[in-house]
């Protein structure tokens, strides 16, 4: 199914050569090398390595003082999407957030400008099984939404539990109102699709002339598509007891790819995770907002990181998603996770949950070369970010930054277009789900 | 041996309890006299003492210097190696009015109305709510926790973080809160210039309104055709300048025409909050001669078009064209995330001098309490902090707290589920069972 989508606008991205100078460069898998050289060629490391040659045409930046890092990687963000949820029914597995991306998004350069090259483009947390979501490069610039598209990134799922779907369910007078229907539905539905999958392959191996094809339902398609370990499932998720509920169901299907969103309560349940192989992405210290986020710990990720769970820490806002490193630093004042530990959180382990670590996360020789330099140690509250590279290209360049980003003044204009926004209603988690009255949802994640 | 490893271990644990009543389980603050010593100490108002001593005695800070006597009766607390600040000052918060965001009963920071004035946020501080020890644990030790809804929801109080009750919690000053008439957007819904433009006009005659009356009133009150108006007596204590007007105003058009209807209404008790566009028009504000509070410094640029690191770049803007400017978090459970914001201000133009002088003395002149709080100065409230080093660095350690003088338990429900949780017992097997050779 999905190659017919692709093949119709296929992306020519840009890819870049440079030569980054002696810089300190953290190569999370390799240590931290001081006085380091990185070559970039055709989007690629090419090499890290000391006083390496500048092949001709390529491009120098000097970074002595300065840091070199993975690009940072946000496995929960909703900036460059056009709409969030598809709150019409409990199981919309049949949407994809790649059908909504928004390459004009200023909230990408923000990202960028922050050090982040890739996202997780999630859809909304109003349903149980919700839309597929879509991992994204963050190549600015282009107004074709396929320049985005993360490359042979793996397809994933977006999963709910607890107050959300359970809010929507009572405000329409159906299931789930409780977490012992989210239970069921995905039982149901995995249920569902096993009699689909079994009606389609006695079809095909049915040899009569005369035999009738089962009906075609993408919804579905999809659900067999988990079950084979296709999309990997991320699941919005709070409370100790509901995450470990979807171990259980995942368990009992055989479904082994599962990464717990929010997760607030994650900690709770860690060595079960950890046995599991499940992995978490969490907030750095979001909490009560609502109820089942009261009993967070902002040492979260410290003792899931210290219980063998690997743990991310991501953004689901378009405000936090610029400061992912100082998010990631939070884990030293909680929890006293080194800085290797700690930026793990926001580079590997993201990629690792996304799929993508072979391709990023980082800094190894044939890797993509998307990379963030810093003018301070990115876990360093004073540090800024200088230049952000997707494929060896240059995206962010705080040189060239400009302070009035407008494209055309409107001279008829009698409104400042002026949006004032508060750290509490950033998030886009229940957007467009218009299940219940909409103010109610503007403070819930 | 049994013996020395128990006397071993109560020495070894003793430095926890030494100063904290150990009551069945529970760490009690301590109110006992304190010397402080061996610590760099920031006093913010006069400078940095390399290797000194604070006296805390009954509350207030009794004495501090690089060369003072230690009296025989204090408890001696020996920070060598770390760095004394006094508590930070968080400018805008709920802190205490509201302890689940999205559950409604869990909230008490909007009334209903227009014109609120006389709702007291001091009468709904929570003192127990849980929020305000995971908040005074990373070093914030007093905020202003204000009221929110229309033109005027009511009265903010600046409260300190610990007490029993909501007047031993009270610092000392009291603001009303007026949301200035808005031509901008917020939140997710988008209007049109002509529904904003309506909304505006409409909420600025309700406010003129309000204070017309209120002028009146102020003049009649004492005589016998005054009848009781709680919300009229509210705004003549700002018209007679018995407390604060904080006035929330954001968008550049907006505050102009704040600096304009305050100027004809010739009102001086007043602080302007929000501000998120203050750099457009710092020189405007800093001729009117208003300070200013400003945050949360995490945010989003107002405009699309805004560079990205605006709303970091704005305090420092503000405070470089002569304005005071103090930082709030707008925050209730993440209050603990001021020194934060004073990171990043102090990081992108700001300064870490100006930037710690905004969460602390100029927060607390704002709010008028200068002579109380925001400095380490003799006779001033013992409101401070012991932490590893640079408050603003995120990996750094809040140590010890003391407010109004009590040495405050360094635990909140974060602290305490790190230590039930971080080596669960049991773990995943509740009862292993065992397996014969």
């Amino acid at each position: 199914m999905l190659f017919l989508c692709t093949s119709v606008l296929q992306a020519q991205t840009k890819k870049g050569d440079v030569l980054i100078k002696n810089g300190t460069v953290i190569t999370i898998t390799d240590g931290t090398q001081e006085n380091t050289d990185v070559l970039v060629r055709n989007g690629k490391i090419d090499r890290i390595g000391k006083n390496l040659k500048t092949p001709n045409g390529v491009e120098e930046v000097d970074a002595t003082g300065k840091f070199v890092m993975p690009g940072i990687i946000d496995a929960h963000s909703h900036i460059a999407g056009t709409s969030i949820n598809e709150a019409t029914s409990q199981v919309t597995a049949e949407v994809s957030m790649e059908d909504v991306v928004d390459p004009l998004d200023v909230g990408i350069y923000r990202a960028l400008a922050g050090g982040v090259t890739s996202i997780h483009l999630m859809h909304g947390s109003a349903n149980v099984i919700g839309g597929q979501n879509e991992t994204l490069k963050l190549r600015w610039g282009s107004t074709n939404p396929e320049d985005l598209r993360f490359e042979g990134a793996p397809r994933t799922i977006k999963f709910a539990l607890g107050e959300n779907p359970t809010r929507g369910g009572r405000s329409r007078g159906i299931q789930p109102q409780s977490r012992m229907g989210v239970e069921a539905m995905l039982r149901n539905t995995f249920n569902d699709a096993i009699k689909y999958r079994d009606a389609w392959n006695a079809y095909r191996s049915n040899k009569s002339s005369r035999k009738v094809a089962p009906e075609y339902s993408l919804r579905m398609e999809t659900m067999v598509d988990i079950l084979e370990g296709e999309v990997l499932v991320h699941c919005h998720s709070y409370r100790a007891d509901e995450i470990y509920m979807l171990m259980k169901v995942f368990s009992d299907f055989g479904i082994k790819r599962l990464t717990f969103q929010h997760a607030n309560e994650a900690y709770k349940v860690a060595p079960e995770l950890a046995e599991f192989g499940a992995s978490a992405s969490v907030f750095s210290d979001w909490w009560a907002y609502k109820l089942e986020v009261y009993y967070s710990t902002a040492y979260n990720a410290a003792i899931l990181t210290k219980n063998g769970v690997t743990t991310s820490i991501n953004s689901d806002s378009g405000e936090l998603i610029r400061h992912l490193f100082h998010e990631a630093a939070k884990t030293q004042k909680y929890g006293d996770l080194s800085d290797n530990e700690a930026l793990a959180l926001i580079t590997l382990n993201p990629a690792k949950q996304l799929g993508i670590d072979n391709r990023v996360g980082s800094l190894e020789k044939g890797k993509d070369a998307d990379i963030a330099i810093f003018d301070n140690h990115p876990l360093s509250i004073y540090a800024v970010p200088q230049m952000t590279f997707v494929d060896g290209v240059k995206y962010f360049d705080i040189e060239n930054d400009v302070a009035d980003q407008r494209i055309y003044i409107d001279p008829e204009s009698t409104v400042e277009d002026v949006q004032i926004l508060y750290s509490n209603d950033h998030d886009r988690c229940m957007e467009g789900a218009n299940v219940v009255n909409f103010t109610d949802l503007f403070n819930n994640k | 041996m049994k013996k020395f490893i128990s006397i071993l271990s109560v020495l070894v644990l003793l430095p926890l309890f030494a100063f904290a009543q150990n009551d069945g389980g529970i760490v009690r603050a301590d109110n006992s006299k304190f010397a402080l010593t061996n610590a760099k100490i920031y006093t913010v108002t006069n400078g940095v003492i390399e290797n000194g001593t604070i006296i805390i005695n009954n509350g207030i800070i009794e004495a501090v210097g690089a060369d003072i006597n230690i009296p025989g009766d204090a408890q001696v607390i020996d920070y060598s190696g770390q760095e004394i600040y006094p508590g930070m000052i968080d400018s805008g918060t709920r802190l205490g009015l509201s302890e689940i965001g999205s559950i409604s009963e869990a909230n008490d920071f909007r009334e209903f109305g227009e014109i609120t004035p006389n709702m007291q946020a001091l009468t709904a501080v929570n003192p127990n709510s849980v929020a305000i020890p995971v908040t005074r644990v990373s070093g914030v030790t007093s905020a202003l926790t204000m009221p929110a809804g229309g033109p005027l929801p009511g009265t903010a109080a600046t409260i300190s973080l610990f007490g029993y009750t909501p007047d031993q919690m009270y610092a000392g000053s009291k603001g009303v809160v007026m949301n200035f008439p808005s031509s901008a957007q917020r939140g997710w819904r988008r209007r049109t210039p002509e529904q904003i433009e309506k909304a505006r006009e409409k909420a600025q005659e309700t406010i003129n309104d309000a204070f017309d009356k209120a002028e009146l009133y102020a003049k009649i009150k004492e005589s016998d055709a005054a009848r009781y108006y709680p919300e009229m007596e509210a705004l003549a204590k700002v018209i007679n300048g018995e407390v604060l007007l904080y006035i929330e105003v954001n968008s550049a058009k907006d505050i102009l025409s704040a600096l304009e209807w305050i100027e004809e209404r010739g009102y001086e008790n007043v602080v302007l909050t929000g501000v998120a566009e203050g750099w457009r028009v710092a020189d405007e504000i800093a001729e009117a001669g208003f300070p200013v509070i400003t945050g949360p410094v995490l945010s989003t640029p107002t405009r699309g078009s805004d560079a990205y690191d605006t709303a970091y770049k704005n305090p420092g803007l503000m405070q470089k064209a002569g304005i005071k400017v103090a930082l709030r978090t707008m925050d209730t459970e993440n209050s603990r995330n001021l020194p934060y914001n004073a990171g990043f201000a102090a990081t992108y133009g700001m300064g870490k001098e100006e930037a710690l002088k905004a969460i602390t003395i100029n927060a607390a002149e704002i709010m008028g309490v200068g002579d109380q709080l925001g400095s380490i100065e003799v006779g001033k409230k013992a409101n401070i902090f012991v932490s590893t080093g640079d408050p603003f660095q995120t990996s750094t350690k809040i140590l010890d707290v003391f407010i109004d003088g009590y040495k405050i338990p360094m635990t909140s429900r974060h602290t305490e589920l790190y230590d039930e949780f971080l080596n669960r017992t049991p773990g995943v097997n509740k009862n292993p069972t065992k397996v014969d050779g």
